[in-house]
């Protein structure tokens, strides 16, 4: 066991996936000899050399496309894309490339292709963003977002060994802010299983991300109001637990879905329709939403701050539903 | 030039044109008894630059088509009956068991890649086709072919740009066939020749005559030599020109006659016939047995085709994910 940082998890993941196959490398902008943006792939160029670790050119579509290509030969390409908001520029090759290239022409696509989402960075609408309602309407992608360390060395790793294309967003905020002992030895947290972060009895907060850690320190508070929040994290959001979700639902009967993404058309939007369909008589309550509000990711401190949900927003929709 | 050739190689390039132009013929029965599903887009007058350039590769190499290079695929070992099948929606092996149209079908083992609609993103992913090769040690090149029209996408340019910086073993055919659909290639860059646009990546581009299978040969084989050696990625443009419309509902009004004209002078099959005889390669007699050998084929392969099965509709819900 080691402490370590929710970034340093992801280098040794990257690190013990490239060891342990020949198979995986890496490839995006900045990644080799400078190590990265976030300096996430730190050492790893001078570890597995230039032919492992690739600097490309300022071209998304490339980057991805070309893991594409490499992957239906067996390789096992790893693409960072520097911004997850740049992932727009590849968006072509994701959603029509690699997430149809099994049903249609019978060829898997195993890559993964990762980066930083995410606000609280004051990097303003094109370095803050959370992209996976993009991505939500693609049958043939699959979409992990890791809340801790270890989690985030375990999916990066399953999401590697995976059979099918892999979106995996690290949220940047959480990268030196979050660390915890994770064994040194193998470990997956395997695609698509929720953990219940927190066991409650009132209400259920569904999230993920870095809104996990706000949705626990938001529980902390109300307990001494009497208020017991269930937090869920999902870690898998395509496919996700529908199991772990209905679960929780139905033990407390009253349910907050909880993303940093926008609202319409959001995250939790499809979630609690799903809710609605199958456990409605169970629910105590309307199902609430605490989201972003539906605009682009501001920059100045205030304006951001306003922007992203937090504790005392998802504690002030917890009171009310609460009461309800 | 024409000695490194063998007369079964000569013959060959004839057989594969003449198979391409007699199926897409087929098809077009077959769409007009309503047995092809959606468009039908032909290559008539491009058979040579399909034909020549596949011919160029060898096993293990891959090649991303477009709708107007079925003759690469049949080079690469596709059969009329997988083709036939694709366009009429059925199921069976070597098909997309009714998921994906026309010539979107894919084979890792013979060697082709099924395309996608969005022109242009093929330029990257055959790069890294070919960046795994290299990776592997397998000294394969990898051939992805397009349109004068796509060359105008962003996906193009990302693509062969990281080819060329990866000095990866890609060759980009640009078919400059004088229109994108309705649009001429005057709308589509302001540049003539379209192999120009190799020297702002820093590569080779050779303009080779589209519509002359042995010269659209020697030109691929040199790009292939180039790419094979280490030596990095390569553009050719092949220039021709489409004899049909779009696709069967295009009647191609906008292309003016006196064009059609002079390309119609140079049709590649008829040209190449003539060559054959000149050369004591093929007579009139030889020819005829080859072409009535290809139509009887057909008719087979056409037959098994329409007796095959539709796919069950719930096989529609699988494969999604491993």
């Amino acid at each position: 066991m080691a402490v370590v940082t929710y970034l340093e998890a992801i280098r040794q993941a990257l690190s013990e996936e490239m060891q342990r196959d020949e198979n995986v490398f890496l490839l995006g902008e900045d990644i080799g000899v400078y190590g990265g943006a976030f300096k996430v792939t730190e050492g790893l160029y001078e570890k597995f050399g230039s032919q492992r670790v690739i600097d490309t050119p300022i071209s998304e579509s490339a980057i991805v496309g070309a893991a594409c290509g490499a992957a239906m030969m067996g390789m096992r390409p790893v693409a960072e894309i520097q911004f997850i908001d740049f992932i727009s520029c590849a968006f072509d090759q994701l959603t029509n490339y690699a997430a149809k290239s099994r049903y249609r022409q019978g060829i898997g696509i195993p890559i993964v292709v990762r980066g930083p989402c995410g606000g609280g960075g004051r990097g303003g609408p094109f370095h803050s963003q959370n992209v996976e309602s993009f991505f939500l309407n693609t049958p043939g992608l699959k979409m992990v977002e890791p809340a801790t360390a270890y989690d985030a060395k375990g999916l990066l790793k399953a999401a590697i060994r995976d059979e099918d294309p892999v979106l995996y967003f690290e949220h940047k905020f959480l990268y030196r802010r979050i660390k915890e002992d994770i064994p040194d030895d193998d470990y997956i947290v395997p695609i698509g299983k929720a953990k219940v972060r927190r066991e409650g009895r009132d209400i259920s907060v569904i999230t993920y991300g870095a809104m996990v850690h706000v949705a626990l320190e938001a529980a902390e508070k109300l307990q001494h109001e009497g208020i017991d929040l269930e937090v869920v994290d999902l870690r898998s959001l395509l496919p996700y637990d529908k199991e772990a979700i209905l679960n929780s639902v139905v033990k407390t009967s009253k349910v907050i879905l909880l993303h940093e993404a926008t609202r319409i058309g959001g995250y939790a939007g499809e979630l609690a329709a799903v809710i609605a369909e199958e456990v409605f008589d169970c629910l105590d309550g309307p199902i609430v939403r605490v989201t972003a509000p539906d605009t682009p990711v501001p920059y100045s401190p205030p304006l951001e701050d306003f922007f992203l949900p937090n504790a005392e927003k998802l504690m002030k929709a917890a009171r009310q539903l609460a009461a309800y | 030039m024409t000695e490194t050739l063998s007369k079964q190689q000569y013959l060959d390039f004839y057989y594969y044109m003449r198979m391409t132009r007699s199926l897409e013929e087929r098809l077009t029965i077959l769409f007009r008894q309503n047995k092809v599903i959606g468009g039908l887009y032909r290559s008539l007058g491009q058979e040579a630059t399909a034909v020549g350039s596949a011919f160029a590769l060898r096993d293990g190499d891959f090649i991303s088509p477009l709708i107007r290079d079925m003759g690469a695929m049949l080079v690469k070992g596709v059969k009329p009956q997988e083709l036939f099948k694709q366009y009429m929606a059925k199921d069976g092996e070597g098909t997309s068991h009714g998921r994906d149209l026309n010539i979107h079908i894919a084979d890792m083992k013979r060697g082709y890649v099924g395309p996608i609609s969005q022109l242009g993103d093929m330029v990257p992913v055959m790069a890294g086709i070919a960046l795994a090769g290299k990776m592997q040690g397998k000294n394969i090149v990898t051939m992805v072919y397009l349109g004068d029209g796509a060359s105008s996408t962003g996906a193009f340019h990302e693509g062969v740009n990281f080819a060329a910086v990866l000095k990866l073993p890609m060759i980009t055919i640009i078919e400059n066939n004088g229109y994108a659909f309705s649009t001429p290639t005057e709308n589509q860059c302001l540049v003539k020749d379209f192999a120009v646009k190799a020297k702002g990546y820093g590569i080779p581009g050779e303009i080779v005559d589209g519509n002359d299978v042995i010269a659209v040969y020697q030109a691929t084989c040199r790009a292939v030599d180039r790419a094979r050696a280490g030596e990095g990625a390569s553009i050719i443009e092949a220039k021709t020109f489409r004899m049909l419309g779009h696709a069967q509902h295009d009647n191609q009004s906008y292309v003016p006659k006196e064009v059609l004209d002079v390309w119609h002078e140079k049709d590649p099959i008829k040209n190449y016939q003539e060559f054959l005889k000149n050369n004591n390669l093929a007579d009139d007699a030889s020819l005829k047995e080859m072409d009535e050998k290809i139509l009887a084929y057909l008719e087979e392969e056409a037959d098994i085709a329409d007796r095959a099965p539709f796919p069950q509709p719930e096989s529609s819900l699988e494969g999604v994910y491993f």
